[in-house]
């Protein structure tokens, strides 16, 4: 899409535009670059030497059981993450469509997860379902179940796609509740008129209505499942208990800043960025398609 | 609503009551704890009302210190986390309106790679680049400072996606208007699109604030001097001690006030809040 009326100027767009391109290339492009150069290289802790590897940092990534087990929890974790939120924040929304009175009551306190930091909900959910003082470990254990996510690889598993699930809810609420607002009453009253129930009217008007906004939501939230949970799994579990909990994002911090392998933690940068290439390549086709009709 | 079944009004409320109390039990809870003494709270079950202890326990939280770990206090872990907040949010708006005007309204050579370069970064988050930007950040001097803090997470595009997309709509006649009344590029600029802009600015005003404010990663690796804490991470050093030395009623006290900010934003500004997290992924 273009205008058709521009302004001239052979100096003023670059002058406009130079701080954005300074910012991002400092602090975008300059990092990225070496991250895909230092994938490639093998360095010691104390930065002396460093020799080109080629491939190397790759080939041990993805033949390690360790990092191809990570994959498969971020994989678990974020489908989770993405099936849970998507159904829970529908059958909310499609409630909160129907009613008038407290609308705006329920939609306001739906919302405040939203603002709160992704950390903060780790320490709310560990609060609520920690092993010795936990109100919910408390009373499940009253009901003959034992809570220790200290100890049980699902439970910690649980715990984490819980306080994820609960952050974006608000996210989720609202997109399908703009998305339901926006159908055509026509189509809904058409229906009616025609002796389509609600039930009937949800499963063949509003659901198929609904599929862009959830298959865009469901990239949302799996890129939201990837890489912004990391402060929910650092204050809930820290990716313990062993490796249960600890996705690509987590396993990026622990091998660079903690384990201090450079190389490694660089690779995984690399594939993490491949992933976030693809998946916002098919994001912006879903965009063009919904842009024409 | 085509027809008013009340069953099925009644059905709806129940769900979303359900649904909202499950939601803001977390909260809820956590604001019970920051108004009792912590060996109330270490008492398994802990009481699920409100006690007496509320003045005190914020005082502690807001003032008290030591209680962190460290020596600085809450107000001024708040402090920098809203200075931070507030430069990243303006200075994403003041660049991206910017470039937005420069892509949409002129002709230059490399319009389309400088377009690429910039919607590259729109998805990439620095969680990825993480130990690169770490590097380049202590290479240029600027661990532990604002700008170090603030400067690599304006780096990225969403702001600008979404003027670019405002600006598309703005009718050309506006345009050819204001160059027969003889006014330039810039005053076009500052006297009629960021006016029209108005909506469009206040709704990435909150996602941003918010954004800003609840920034972690970054920040934690960022900063190793206590005065540069932001009050999110000051929350996560309070628990190093292990659950038994934790005085959750801080905590949570602590915890509280740093969800207060972004929540009255979010909530105060709903409006725009809403139509901006829409308009963006347009």
């Amino acid at each position: 899409m273009e205008k058709r009326v521009l302004f001239r100027s052979a100096w003023l767009p670059w002058v406009l535009i130079a701080p954005q391109l300074a910012i991002i290339g400092v602090f975008f492009f300059w990092p990225a670059g070496q991250a895909v150069l230092q994938s490639f290289q093998m360095e010691d802790a104390f930065g002396m030497s460093r020799e080109w590897v080629g491939l190397d940092n790759f080939r041990q990534l993805l033949t390690n059981p360790d990092y191809l087990g990570a994959f498969q929890r971020t994989a678990l974790f974020s489908v989770l993450v993405a099936g849970i939120g998507i159904v829970v924040s529908l059958a909310l929304a499609i409630y909160a469509d129907r009613i008038v009175r407290f609308a705006m009551v329920y939609k306001t306190l739906l919302i405040v997860p939203y603002a709160v930091a992704p950390v903060i909900a780790g320490v709310l959910w560990v609060f609520l379902f920690s092993p010795s003082i936990g109100v919910v470990t408390h009373y499940l254990g009253r009901l003959g179940y034992q809570w220790n996510h200290l100890m049980n690889e699902n439970q910690a598993m649980a715990l984490i796609v819980l306080a994820s699930v609960w952050k974006q809810i608000s996210y989720n609420f609202l997109f399908f509740l703009a998305g339901l607002q926006s159908i055509p009453r026509a189509l809904i009253e058409a229906a009616s008129i025609d002796g389509a129930g609600p039930w009937r009217r949800f499963w063949n008007i509003q659901l198929p209505l609904l599929s862009p906004t959830s298959f865009f939501l469901l990239v949302i939230n799996i890129v939201y499942a990837f890489f912004d949970t990391f402060g929910i799994i650092d204050a809930a579990t820290q990716g313990g208990p062993g490796q249960s909990t600890s996705i690509l994002v987590y396993k990026v911090y622990l091998d660079g800043f903690k384990a201090l392998d450079l190389g490694g933690s660089a690779a995984q940068s690399v594939i993490l960025m491949c992933i976030v290439v693809v998946l916002t390549v098919i994001q912006f086709r879903y965009v063009e398609k919904k842009v024409q009709y | 609503m085509v027809d008013r079944n009340p069953w099925l009004t009644f059905l709806s409320h129940a769900v979303l009551v359900l649904g909202v109390s499950i939601v803001a039990f977390p909260l809820y809870l956590a604001l019970v704890a920051s108004t009792h003494t912590a060996e109330a709270i270490v008492q398994s079950p802990m009481p699920l009302l409100p006690g007496s202890h509320l003045w005190e326990n914020y005082r502690n939280a807001l003032l008290g210190s030591g209680k962190l770990g460290s020596t600085t206090n809450v107000v001024h872990m708040m402090w920098v986390s809203f200075v931070v907040a507030i430069t990243i949010t303006l200075g994403k708006i003041a660049i991206s309106l910017l470039s937005a005007f420069a892509i949409v309204y002129f002709r230059f050579p490399f319009k389309m790679l400088c377009f690429w370069a910039i919607f590259l970064t729109l998805m990439l988050p620095v969680e990825v680049r993480i130990l690169p930007t770490y590097k380049v950040v202590a290479d240029l001097g600027l661990l532990n400072s604002y700008a170090g803090l603030s400067l690599p997470l304006i780096a990225s595009a969403t702001a600008t996606f979404l003027f670019r997309q405002f600006f598309l709509t703005v009718p050309d006649e506006l345009v050819e208007a204001a160059r027969i009344d003889g006014a330039g590029p810039m005053r076009f600029f500052k006297d009629i699109l960021v006016p029209l802009s108005r909506t469009s600015i206040a709704a990435l005003f909150v996602i941003q604030f918010i954004y800003g404010w609840n920034q972690y990663l970054w920040p934690l690796l960022m900063t190793t001097s206590e005065d540069m804490y932001p009050v999110v991470i000051g929350i996560k050093r309070m628990l190093a001690g292990g659950e038994a030395a934790v005085d959750w009623n801080i905590v949570m006290a602590t915890a509280i006030l740093a969800m207060l900010p972004p929540t009255l934003v979010v909530i105060l500004m709903q409006k725009w809040f809403v139509k901006g997290l829409v308009d963006t992924e347009k």
